[in-house]
């Protein structure tokens, strides 16, 4: 990345087998503040929401949501019961993790293999190939939508068309995230110390074993919140399941069964404040699981192991 | 339960194809002399994700240049006429001054707020704590955001939060959402909220890859806070920086969802991609919309060429 | 490492993943296709249906089917549960299995499918507009296997005629309609019984209206298609001042909205707003739902709404009323000669996949069984004369069931006519106009050059 970073990278976490904890430093009063505030004002929307979740319609829209955190409390379970009680969200919730998780895997896969590529192969037309592909970012998915369809129309597979297969949405997703995933990973990859690569070339190391062994273990922070962003953008997309799928409910992900609970002119939307946090649920938890994987020191560390 | 078995086996099958794919081209490239092997190899490994990008992104993006050059039924050859229509009528200038907006301070607030919290949390024990508060609104689907934003901004101050608080200051209630500009700002506030948490996590990802070794060693010369941040941190993040700030501009420039469930473009709120959508869903316009996502494309050049300029900076250092 | 065993490996595994990648896909074509071959067989007894849907044919009539159909439309929420209603008869006797999605983006949806052929067999139709393009696209299939004359006999004069194409043939029925030419009152409230002219009207509430009281209710917030209750606002005053001959050049394009005509009845408009409760940034911002809220209350803030016959429901969702405590008067007439006209609307439905399934389906939905069903549940009237007036569930929707019926002069809601970028603009020069009624000129102004380019393509 820098000549900075790299020898002190490699001279001292790598030789020296470092593998200290984060020595947290005590921030000073103006940290603490600033952060509680930051969290406070983040937090009034989301915990509106939440409490709004619980209330009764005809006070939702009468009075403010922190009027009911003082009693008398008036809370009910009848949205999430509403909501819960939808036929098929059961099976929502399956195909939305049969469409997110391979989806969110091949894109990830599909990326390291590239980004390893552009980051450390020479090849001609290399940078401009790559900005091509980054540039692809602002592409908007809508447009993209009726010549891809066009394609799945025609495309066949053992003699299946591709349109309304989960396999088209897993494709189009990879497709839709390449871009970003690409651009983040090549850059994290690109961002790591030549050294390593090279004394792993002089040991004989394949580009292979060099891209399994040191690219991979010394990149987790950047996989782990590339996994959280596809996860996150796959779980919620409305449009892509949507025009993909077609028509026929039993293939439909929560994002777009929950969305059709309310009515397209604005109506029945107390039943979105419940359906908003079950639907959150398992991103956040996808989060906290993750999170643990940008801590400092790590990426030392796992090239050492 | 057809549908279980295949997931589970396709969860299992995706990485052993893929893998399976690398140690293929690795043995075949293997094989080939050393001088022909290296030539080869760089395309074996890019070629799945250069397949991906072409049906999806590339092919529908040539479509979409040639559909520009069309009028709405389809083989009408109209030449420029649908950028000439972008660039007279008043309603897609204004979404693109919208859009402008939209650049500067959605790109700005967030990754200026994301670098914050991103240096500060790495600073206090309840470091997992902030970051699930700010992260928290990227889990929430747009439609749901919309709701609980309608809330936020709604004028009666009984039931509105912000006005609540306006009128507890002492002040009249505010009609958040009507009057132009301050409608875009207070939508580009929820897409701050929504997009924060994205350049946290992404620049705390970054962070954490600066050895600590380094940070205690400034420290230990006598470096102060306020200088570390700016001679250490601040330069080696600042590859992470210019992603952030690329893909955020970029999100800035396809903005759509927030405006879109929030005030559909009304008082004078609609966006560029906003625009399109109709185009091309309602008007029944699809050369419009197509010339109007060309734009779109065209503004990102100066961008990337940023981009390429920095890549090449990166190769020359390294 | 063996790694020449591996390519095996690696293959092998590509089998397995797109095998099972289409088996899971293709189950529901599976299904479908098994549907499509039962269909022979079951021809016949499509074709014994009846024709039309004059007469009250059972559902028991349709024979067994078998197979799915799948419907997309607009529907979301307690609008679903009826539609599901309604077809449950159907799926019963048929054994056809009715697949509703309920999508918030029809137009969408439904645009790229168009382009691509993923089309649902029977779907709501977001306007007759995009309904008229996508039949001369060739996506939309004629309803030739409905009898048009029995259709036109059961319905008020014009009515089905907005559902059929520039060649003569039907390609859209209404599943459902409202009147929008009413206006609503709290009984507790209102002394002015039912105001034959405009001027009656005025009087009226001057002498009702107390205090703070204003006279009129209005709410223009509704998500994506806020404003909308301001357009039918100005229709309604078009169409009994100037009547329908105006009416229906201004809806084709030809009257243009500068016209002294039109800008008349925006200004009227204004007026209405001007004397309506809360202010301009209140209407903006309030629900078309939550809009007569006030006019429940006592004392009450407002004492009428104008609104279409489905606003009920949201009388008693939202302000807590029961079908006791509102009742209603049709528009009055402003020019004398337009009295008895009625402006109203309805959910059309179309086919894009001629299946046996979905060609029985689009008879069952016409039938005045499976109308009455949604009828009796609320919030639908229905165009069908032989669904008894007795089948609604209170005395103000039997009263608007016989102004439709009774319409002199029927029209369908206009901005549901214009192409889809001048109902757009519509909507959004009322929100403007509303705030802002001096920018009336620029306003208008804008709507023509909108107008000149809109009905070209």
């Amino acid at each position: 990345m820098t000549q900075v970073q790299a020898p002190v990278l490699v001279g001292t976490d790598l030789r020296a087998g470092a593998r200290r904890g984060p020595r947290r430093r005590r921030g000073d009063l103006l940290v603490h503040v600033a952060l509680i505030v930051l969290m406070v004002v983040w937090a009034v929307p989301a915990v509106a929401l939440l409490v709004s979740s619980f209330r009764p319609t005809q006070q939702l829209t009468s009075s403010g949501w922190w009027t009911a955190i003082f009693p008398p409390y008036e809370f009910t379970f009848s949205n999430y019961e509403h909501v819960l009680g939808q036929a098929g969200l059961g099976n929502a919730f399956l195909n939305s993790l049969v469409i997110t998780i391979p989806a969110t895997i091949i894109v990830i896969s599909v990326a390291a293999f590239a980004s390893y590529a552009f980051a450390w192969m020479s090849f001609p037309g290399r940078q401009i190939l790559f900005v091509v592909i980054v540039g692809l970012l602002v592409v908007p998915l809508q447009v993209t939508l009726i010549p891809v369809l066009r394609l799945f129309r025609d495309a066949t597979f053992f003699g299946q068309s591709l349109t309304g297969t989960f396999l088209a949405v897993w494709l189009a997703h990879t497709g839709y995230g390449l871009p970003f995933a690409v651009y983040l990973l090549r850059n994290y990859f690109g961002g790591l110390p030549r050294e390593v690569f090279e004394s792993a070339a002089i040991d004989g190391a394949s580009p292979g074993t060099a891209f399994f062994r040191l690219a991979l273990p010394m990149s987790v922070p950047a996989i782990a919140s590339l996994v959280i962003f596809q996860f996150l953008w796959v779980w919620n997309d409305l449009l892509v399941a949507l025009v993909y799928l077609g028509p026929r409910p039993q293939n439909h992900p929560v994002s777009v069964t929950l969305a059709n609970l309310t009515t397209s002119q604005g109506g029945d939307w107390n039943f979105l404040t419940a359906a908003a946090f079950i639907s959150m649920a398992l991103p956040i938890v996808v989060f906290l699981a993750l999170q643990r994987y940008f801590v400092r020191g790590i990426t030392g560390g796992a090239v050492k192991g | 339960m057809d549908r279980l078995i295949s997931s589970v086996l396709v969860v299992l099958a995706v990485p052993a194809v893929l893998v399976g794919y690398v140690l293929t081209i690795e043995a075949f490239a293997g094989r080939l002399p050393r001088s022909v092997g290296d030539r080869i190899r760089p395309w074996l490994w890019l070629l799945p994700a250069f397949a991906f990008v072409l049906v999806f992104l590339i092919y529908p993006m040539i479509a979409t240049i040639l559909r520009s050059l069309y009028g709405s039924a389809e083989g009408k050859f109209v030449g420029a006429e649908n950028y000439v229509h972008f660039f007279t009528s008043s309603q897609t200038l204004a979404a693109l001054g919208n859009n402008i907006l939209w650049l500067v301070f959605l790109t700005g607030l967030t990754v200026g707020i994301g670098l914050i919290v991103a240096v500060l949390v790495d600073r206090v024990r309840y470091e997992s704590v902030v970051k699930t508060v700010i992260f928290l609104p990227m889990a929430i689907s747009f439609v749901a955001a919309g709701v609980i934003w309608r809330f936020m901004y709604e004028l009666n101050p009984s039931v509105g939060t912000l006005n609540a608080v306006v009128v507890a200051l002492g002040g009249q209630p505010v009609p958040w959402l009507i009057n132009a500009p301050l409608n875009t700002f207070m939508l580009i506030v929820v897409g701050v909220w929504m997009q924060a948490g994205f350049a946290m996590v992404i620049l705390s990802a970054g962070l954490k890859g600066i050895s600590t070794e380094l940070l205690e060693a400034a420290r230990v010369d006598g470096a102060n806070e306020r200088q570390v941040f700016r001679s250490i941190m601040l330069p080696l993040l600042m590859p992470t920086i210019a992603v952030i700030t690329t893909t955020i501009v970029i999100i800035a420039l396809k903005t759509f969802d927030i405006v879109y469930t929030m005030t559909n473009g009304n008082f004078d709120t609609e966006v560029i991609a906003n625009r399109m959508y109709k185009e091309l869903f309602n008007y029944g316009q699809p050369g419009q919309a197509s010339a109007t996502a060309v734009i779109l494309l065209v503004a990102v050049v100066p961008v990337m060429l940023f981009n390429i300029r920095r890549f090449q900076q990166q190769e020359a250092i390294r | 490492m063996d790694s020449s065993r591996r390519p095996l490996v690696a293959l092998f595994a590509t089998v397995a993943i797109v095998a099972a990648a289409c088996s899971s896909g293709s189950s529901p074509s599976a299904s479908e296709s098994a549907g499509t071959s039962a269909a022979p067989g079951s021809s016949e007894s499509g074709s014994a249906a009846p024709g039309g849907s004059a007469g009250g044919s059972a559902a028991a009539s349709f024979g067994h089917i078998g197979g799915t159909v799948t419907v997309v439309g607009s529907w979301t929420g307690s609008e679903q549960d009826s539609f599901m209603a309604m077809v449950k008869p159907f799926e019963d006797a048929t054994g056809v299995q009715v697949q509703y999605t309920g999508s918030r983006d029809l137009a969408a949806q439904l645009t790229t499918g168009v382009q691509s052929g993923n089309l649902p067999d029977v779907a709501g139709l977001p306007g007759p507009g995009l309904m008229k393009q996508w039949y001369a696209q060739g996506a939309l299939k004629p309803l030739d296997f409905v009898d048009l004359n029995a259709y036109k006999s059961v319905t008020p004069p014009g009515y089905a005629d907005l559902g059929v194409a520039s060649d003569g043939k039907l390609i859209g029925i209404f599943v459902k309609s409202a009147v929008k030419s009413v206006v609503y009152f709290a009984k507790a409230n209102w002394r002015g019984g039912d105001p034959k002219t405009w001027q009656d009207l005025q009087s009226a509430a001057k002498s009702a209206a107390t205090g703070s009281t204003k006279t009129w209710c209005i709410g223009l917030e509704s998500g994506a298609a806020s404003g909308w209750p301001a357009t039918d606002w100005i229709e309604d005053i078009v169409l009994h001042q100037f009547g329908p001959d105006v009416y229906d050049k201004w809806v084709a394009g030809q009257q243009k909205w500068t016209s002294p005509e039109i800008k008349q009845a925006w200004q009227a408009f204004g007026q209405v707003v001007n004397d309506a409760y809360g202010g301009p940034n209140y209407i903006l911002t309030t629900n078309f739902g939550s809009g007569a809220n006030p006019m429940f209350k006592s004392p009450p803030g407002c004492l009428l709404t104008h609104a279409g016959s489905f606003i009920t429901d949201f009388f008693q969702k939202q302000a807590g009323a029961k079908p006791t405590d509102y009742d209603f008067f049709p528009f009055p007439a402003i020019n004398p000669q337009y009295a008895g006209a009625v402006e109203g609307a309805g959910d059309l439905f179309g086919m894009f996949n001629a299946t046996p399934q979905a060609k029985a389906l689009i008879q069952w939905l016409l039938t005045p069984d499976a109308q009455a069903i949604w009828v009796k549940r609320g919030g639908a009237l229905s165009g069908n004369k032989d669904v008894p007036v007795s089948d609604y569930p209170d005395a103000a929707s039997q009263k608007a069931a016989q102004m439709l019926r009774d319409a002199k002069v029927f029209r369908f809601d206009g901005s549901d006519q214009m192409p889809n970028a001048m109902n757009d603009a519509f909507f959004k020069a009322t929100l403007d106009f509303v705030k802002d009624q001096s920018k009336l000129d620029s306003i208008l102004s804008n709507l023509d050059s909108v107008q000149s380019s809109a009905y070209g393509g």
